[in-house]
């Protein structure tokens, strides 16, 4: 509860300061950027709606078990691959995603194969994609990223099973 | 946002399958509660990405983060995104703002993979109680080159597909 208040106040401090680094430019300008952004405040309603509504639906279709059950012991590249595909499909914030983690560590997940859902899950997870990315970006934006960035928990297991850690 | 609609449909269908109408509505409740909770902060997401686009300097950001960056641009969308503070309701509307005041994909790419990976509010909130300080210490530092790289791939394969700028 704390660390919510506290994020809601540096939310807030700073669209204060930098609403009255705006202001001094002049009222117009002001009065013009606060209307633009209501505006599309107005616009991503909707689909904030339909992402949160949404994904509490698919996180109930995808059970937790299923992700974990992935994460299994030491499993070489099919272990990686799994893995990152878990990390997208993980439903859930940070809390869990990272305890999925911390289970599938001590259980006897390679920590490649960890890293990897780790870095899938950061990448892709896509309760954060449909909630958050898709509503604010241009589409082809998101999509783009996330193309681009398919490689990445790849490269990030392969230097971890080169330098053996973490 | 079609997909996303069929697909959340099919869900709904599925979850009433197996829990019935109160699976549906417990679910549909707890929802709008996030949903409530989290309204101001898009609002403050969205003043913010509306002011920053209007205090940015639009001839600097093309220039330090536009498709002529080169390195310098990639690594300073990767800085931004690690020292951004606040969530995704910051992040994402902030990235947006870079993008309308000319910061190509590439450099806004780099932030947002950035932010998400090395940005220390999750890891010092949630990973690091969560899965110990070796794991994510040694995770941060693998995961240190992955912005600069989809960047650059992101530029890469951005003007293989739009050579002559982006088609409007």
């Amino acid at each position: 509860m704390t660390a919510e208040l506290i994020i809601d106040i540096t939310l807030w401090a700073s669209v204060a300061a930098i609403g009255f680094m705006v202001w001094r430019r002049g009222r117009v300008v002001a009065v013009a950027a606060a209307r633009e952004g209501g505006m599309d405040f107005i616009n991503i309603v909707p689909r904030i709606a339909l992402g949160v509504i949404g994904s509490g639906f698919i996180a109930a279709v995808i059970p937790a078990e299923v992700i974990t059950g992935w994460l299994g012991p030491d499993s070489g590249w099919l272990g990686v691959l799994t893995a990152t595909v878990a990390g997208g499909l993980t439903p859930g914030g940070p809390v869990v995603g990272f305890s999925i983690a911390a289970v599938a560590l001590k259980v006897g997940g390679g920590p490649p194969q960890v890293i990897a859902y780790v870095i899938a899950w950061a990448l892709f997870a896509f309760q954060r994609m449909i909630l958050w990315e898709i509503p604010f970006m241009p589409a082809k934006f998101v999509w783009f990223r996330a193309a681009v960035s398919l490689p990445f928990p790849f490269l990030a297991a392969a230097l971890a099973m080169a330098i053996g850690k973490p | 946002m079609i997909f996303i609609a069929v697909l959340v449909a099919v869900c709904v269908v599925l979850v009433w399958r197996r829990d019935g109408r109160a699976g549906v509505l417990e679910i549909l409740t707890s929802d709008f509660a996030l949903f409530g909770g989290i309204l101001p902060r898009v609002l403050a997401g969205c003043l913010l990405g509306a002011f920053i686009t209007e205090i940015l300097p639009h001839e600097k950001i093309s220039r330090a983060l536009g498709p002529q960056s080169g390195l310098r641009g990639l690594l300073i969308g990767t800085a931004f995104g690690a020292i951004l503070p606040g969530g995704p309701f910051t992040a994402y509307p902030v990235a947006a703002a870079l993008l309308t005041v000319g910061a190509d994909f590439g450099a806004t790419i780099a932030m947002v993979v950035s932010w998400t990976l090395i940005g220390y509010g999750r890891a010092v909130a949630w990973e690091l109680p969560i899965l110990g300080a070796d794991f994510t210490l040694w995770r941060i530092i693998l995961s240190l080159p992955i912005p600069v790289l989809a960047g650059a791939l992101g530029r890469l394969v951005y003007v293989r597909i739009y050579p002559k700028g982006e088609p409007e």
